[in-house]
């Protein structure tokens, strides 16, 4: 066929699109920020609803695309277009030495994702000032490295609090939007820290729960059956330490209307998603158009959600905005579909 | 020390740490579906007393699962026990047992 594309960007929805359109015999580069492929899904043990090990779903995404070349450590300086081709120019790390590097392709997939959101920034939560104040990433890591979950005293936390919402849904880190996946993600992790300690009693803090997917009510409803997780409505006002290292957190519970005060000895922030920092930098490259809230707007919100407006410039995964990762693979496959579709009709208006 | 007629107002905070949680863990262990609810409220917007008082079934079993006691013993004693609230209540929770039930947690607990 002897046509090419770039995907920029090398994590789940990347890799996803970059193998399909490689196994249809286009000639695809992938290009990763990262000295390694596999973005956010590479941190995390398992995944919601069904808690699969998120490592089974990267091995079988990484098989899929063999004849991709992947580039990595590559940041990007330049995107031009002309004739229907586009050159991306490149710094490549190579060996401790920057290389400039040019590539080009017929059309480019924007593939860019997500960053969690700076629990830093939430001050009067404790994140970085807290020693046992820790994000659903962090515990993620800890879950990944098998070596069990301890405060930073060393100690079984019996008391664990799950805070939804940090750095979403707050117009004080001017975050208007919904992260939509952390709070399933919160209702996942409080069931395996019950099944890592059954003798701890685990607290959600939440304003509303979010259970849009198939089987996610279901777990949440395995939550407070099976697990006995204590669901609070109200959204944490601030924190702070005791001289044991525990965390006191005051909230409202808006069920009973009275403020409410408690000990933990482990808090956990679901960090939502905020647009990645490359994001904003190539979608100045190719002209793409962004929010308020900085995620890529697609063409169409319901029928060109691959496109972006520009012809041969296709969005897939988390560019445009909070995704599961199944949403994320779906997404991708569909814009290497419209690739495909793009590129076999060279239509000019397919934008 | 003259009594300048000042006095320390308790405050109304949930003091989760200081709860007394024997009232919910007896009610739990005669009426386990109560950890179910969702406090979508449908049990109160249905509920007949709450149509003449200010009795809040949601409310009340909530504020026992935070530890507090007190200021539900009183406001029990309104339920009717009409069944309303169960024949409504989305996650099945069998709320006429669950009132019978802090009922007799607090007859037994005092």
């Amino acid at each position: 066929m002897g046509k090419s594309v770039i995907v920029i960007g090398g994590g789940i929805a990347g890799m996803t699109a970059a193998g399909m359109l490689a196994r249809q015999g286009y000639e695809v580069t992938l290009l990763e920020k990262e000295n390694e492929t596999g973005g956010h899904v590479a941190h995390w043990d398992r995944l919601f609803p069904d808690r699969r090990k998120a490592s089974e779903v990267l091995e079988f995404t990484g098989e899929g695309m063999k004849d991709v070349h992947v580039a990595k450590g590559i940041s990007i300086s330049r995107i031009s277009r002309q004739n229907n081709e586009f050159t991306v120019t490149c710094g490549m790390q190579d060996s401790g030495s920057v290389m400039k590097s040019h590539f080009t392709a017929n059309a480019l997939i924007v593939a860019t994702g997500f960053d969690l959101f700076e629990a830093r920034r939430k001050e009067e939560y404790g994140y970085g000032i807290y020693n046992n104040v820790i994000t659903s990433a962090d515990l993620e890591e800890k879950f990944k490295s098998g070596k069990g979950i301890l405060t930073a005293e060393g100690k079984i936390p019996k008391r664990i609090g799950i805070i939804h919402c940090v750095g979403s849904r707050d117009e004080k880190v001017g975050n208007l939007y919904c992260s939509k996946v952390c709070c399933v993600t919160g209702v996942k992790q409080a069931i395996e820290l019950k099944e890592m300690y059954p003798g701890s009693v685990v607290f959600s803090f939440y304003m509303d729960l979010r259970m849009y997917d198939r089987n996610f009510e279901e777990l949440y409803y395995e939550a407070q059956q099976k697990w006995g997780i204590s669901f609070i409505r109200g959204r944490l006002s601030e924190c702070a330490e005791n001289p044991d290292g525990s965390i006191v957190i005051r909230t409202e519970d808006t069920l009973t209307g009275k403020p409410l005060k408690m000990t933990v000895d482990l808090l956990i922030l679901l960090a939502g998603f905020v647009p990645a920092a490359g994001t904003a930098s190539v979608a100045g490259m190719i002209g793409l158009k962004t929010g308020t809230d900085g995620f890529v707007n697609p063409a169409d919100s319901h029928i060109k959600n691959n496109l972006s407006g520009i012809p041969g410039v296709f969005l897939a995964g988390a560019v445009k905005g909070p995704v599961s990762v199944t949403e994320a693979i779906a997404d991708a496959r569909a814009a290497a579909a419209l690739t495909s579709e793009y590129l076999k009709a060279s239509i000019e208006e397919y934008a | 020390m003259p009594d300048f007629g000042y006095t320390i107002t308790k405050d109304r905070q949930l003091d989760h740490d200081h709860g007394d949680f024997r009232y919910i863990s007896l009610v739990r262990s005669i009426e386990p579906s109560l950890d179910l609810c969702i406090g979508c409220g449908s049990c109160s917007a249905s509920c007949s007393a709450a149509g003449f008082t200010d009795f809040n079934i949601r409310k009340l079993h909530t504020i026992i699962r935070r530890g507090d006691v007190e200021s539900v013993k009183a406001e029990l004693k309104k339920c009717m026990f009409c069944g309303k609230c169960q024949l409504v209540c989305p996650r099945g929770v069998n709320l006429r047992n669950l009132i019978m039930a802090m009922n007799r947690a607090i007859e037994l607990l005092g």
